[in-house]
């Protein structure tokens, strides 16, 4: 990082302006940079998708234009319309348990014990992890016979299951292996937002003879909404794009029963090789992700005018 | 009361250990599988400590040719997708937090919220008409989608809180815009530039879509080679158990290592990659 090759037009510009009064120079040589590779990774294949998707494009065929051909093919597809609904279980599932567990851990670890350092670390470590890497070990556990996961059931006398290998189990399934890898990001958030929070109210809560759980529900939690939602939002959004995990262990099975919209935009672009279709799957998937985001902020929105109409 | 605040502690300490166990537990019985022979972790119940260790299972994986390569290519792949995104990501951030034009992050929210597999298409056949299939390249491009919405995203966050005056003085005195940049904002950013470049790092390194599509037998990174690992040895845990940890082990010494940067980072923007 030592030079950049903008020290030039930037010294350039220095001299022109010399002549003319004095105007400080111009931050966008820093930026220009930046705003190519921006426009060349994640600005053209945008616009480029959205293209794809109004034609007709097959890998070694002639693409021809066919409007919202593609679209209109969405809602007559019984393995779209099924991949949305597994999106949607699998997302809210893995909203829900990560925020619920998340939240439980940064309690905990506001506490003051010894350790505390090493013991976050290692809390965090599910969510750095290689995904492929862990969904590995994961599929081994999970394994009916040998899995470790069953011989833990039977040391608590449940029975044992068939857990990604059976249709009824397989997306709870991996919703474990998801909650699992994601609580902590919950946490590190929630832990941020109660953190803030200032010692004031509880030493008078306490005084007043306020239970721990009193104190969580009247104070803490309150306060922390806006973190919980902040989390929720992530939480969200990474889980409708879950990829790594599900491809890893199940590849969208057995059949196609943890299929999410995803893993079927996968298998439509890069197995059929249908560009078309697939990019007008993707570009589905990021309405979704969209109007999720925006029923999460409506929901906000509401809560918010319930506090508000509660303590009027 | 004192009997009060040792239940209190018990029940801390109980709290602790439920919540950390699981991913404790999880590694701890990854180890294990790595370092059993295949009539261990076949044996039900299943063996925690074995009597015989194979090492060999971590030694046949260092020690064939193609580990080598996916080493090298998943050190190349995000070294260079990290350096690149640090060398224009730096100064954007610096810009824009300038320039106070953090609306214009909005792309990089965007960047946020597409799932990989959309750039994949278009970006695939890019690669292709380019000719680039076949080399490193379309992968260290891809992984650009990852590494620079991060670096700009965590830099604008850090560039924003340092203080103004010592910049102002500077530019008083004659420094160009680049100077004060240069000796001015980026000594004081360090801690910045590490979060992101750790953060960077570490996506990057974990990335796995944009492998399973674009990377040839001869071009595949670590997560891609460990997942082709599968196909054709699908009953030998321990080797696959070894190699899995082999590609993870970097990450986790870096999450304890650079813990505090982590979170730092991953607080300040809650941004992943991918």
């Amino acid at each position: 990082m030592t030079s950049l090759p903008h020290a030039g037009p930037l010294a350039a510009e220095a001299d022109a302006s010399l002549g003319r009064e004095w105007r400080p120079p111009s931050y966008w040589p820093f930026v220009i940079p930046a705003l190519v590779v921006v426009l060349a990774v994640i600005v053209f294949p945008w616009v480029f998708t959205i293209w794809m998707s109004l034609n007709e494009w097959k890998v070694g065929a002639p693409t021809t234009f066919v409007g919202f051909a593609n679209y209109i093919r969405l809602p007559n597809d019984p393995r779209f319309v099924e991949s949305v609904e597994h999106t949607l279980v699998y997302t809210t599932l893995s909203v829900l348990l990560p925020l619920l567990f998340g939240t439980f851990a940064a309690v905990v670890f506001h506490a003051n014990f010894r350790g505390r350092g090493v013991l976050r670390a290692i809390f965090i470590m599910p969510m750095m992890a290689t995904p492929v890497a862990i969904a590995l070990v994961w599929t081994m556990m999970f394994h009916p016979q040998l899995g470790v996961l069953n011989y833990l059931l039977s040391l608590v006398g449940l029975p044992p299951q068939l857990w990604v290998f059976h249709p009824a189990t397989v997306i709870p399934s991996l919703v474990l292996v998801e909650t699992w890898q994601w609580t902590p990001l919950v946490m590190l958030i929630v832990l941020g937002g109660i953190a803030a929070i200032p010692t004031e109210p509880y030493e008078s809560a306490q005084i007043d003879g306020a239970s721990h759980w009193q104190m969580f529900r009247y104070i803490t939690l309150p306060l922390v909404t806006p973190f919980l939602f902040i989390a929720a939002m992530i939480r969200m959004i990474d889980a409708v794009k879950s990829f790594d995990i599900i491809f890893a262990i199940t590849q969208g099975g057995p059949g196609s029963a943890s299929e999410t919209i995803n893993l079927y935009l996968y298998s439509v672009a890069f197995i059929y090789y249908d560009l078309g279709y697939g990019s007008a799957i993707a570009v589905m998937l990021f309405l979704l992700i969209v109007a999720l985001a925006a029923l999460l902020l409506h929901l906000r929105q509401r809560a918010l005018w319930t506090e508000i109409g509660g303590a009027a | 009361m004192s009997l009060r605040w040792l239940l209190g502690r018990a029940g801390l300490w109980f709290s602790v250990f439920l919540i950390v166990s699981p991913a404790i537990l999880f590694f701890v019985w990854m180890l294990s599988l790595s370092v059993k022979f295949e009539v261990d972790n076949a044996a039900y119940p299943p063996v925690f400590i074995p009597e015989h260790f194979a090492w060999s299972n971590y030694t046949d994986v260092l020690a064939s040719n193609r580990f080598l390569t996916y080493f090298k290519n998943s050190l190349l792949v995000t070294g260079t997708a990290t350096f690149l995104a640090m060398l224009v990501g730096v100064p954007a951030g610096y810009g824009i937090a300038r320039m106070a034009a953090r609306k214009s992050a909005v792309v990089i929210l965007i960047a946020r919220i597409t799932p990989g597999l959309s750039y994949l298409i278009p970006l695939f056949l890019l690669f292709q008409w380019l000719g680039l299939l076949g080399t490193l390249w379309p992968q260290i491009i891809i992984h650009l989608v990852v590494t620079v919405p991060i670096v700009i995203w965590i830099m604008i966050g850090y560039f924003e809180t340092t203080p103004l005056e010592l910049e102002e003085a500077a530019l008083i005195d004659g420094a160009t815009r680049w100077q004060v940049f240069r000796h001015v904002a980026l000594p004081i950013a360090k801690p910045g530039l590490a979060v992101a470049f750790i953060l960077a790092v570490i996506f990057s390194w974990n990335n796995f879509v944009f492998g399973i599509v674009l990377a040839g037998r001869e071009t595949r990174t670590l997560p891609v080679a460990v997942y082709n690992m599968i196909s054709f040895d699908q009953l030998s845990w321990g080797p696959l158990a070894a190699a899995a940890l082999i590609v993870t082990f970097p990450v986790l010494l870096l999450t304890i290592f650079a813990q505090r940067q982590i979170v730092a980072g991953l607080t300040a923007g809650a941004v992943k990659g991918g």
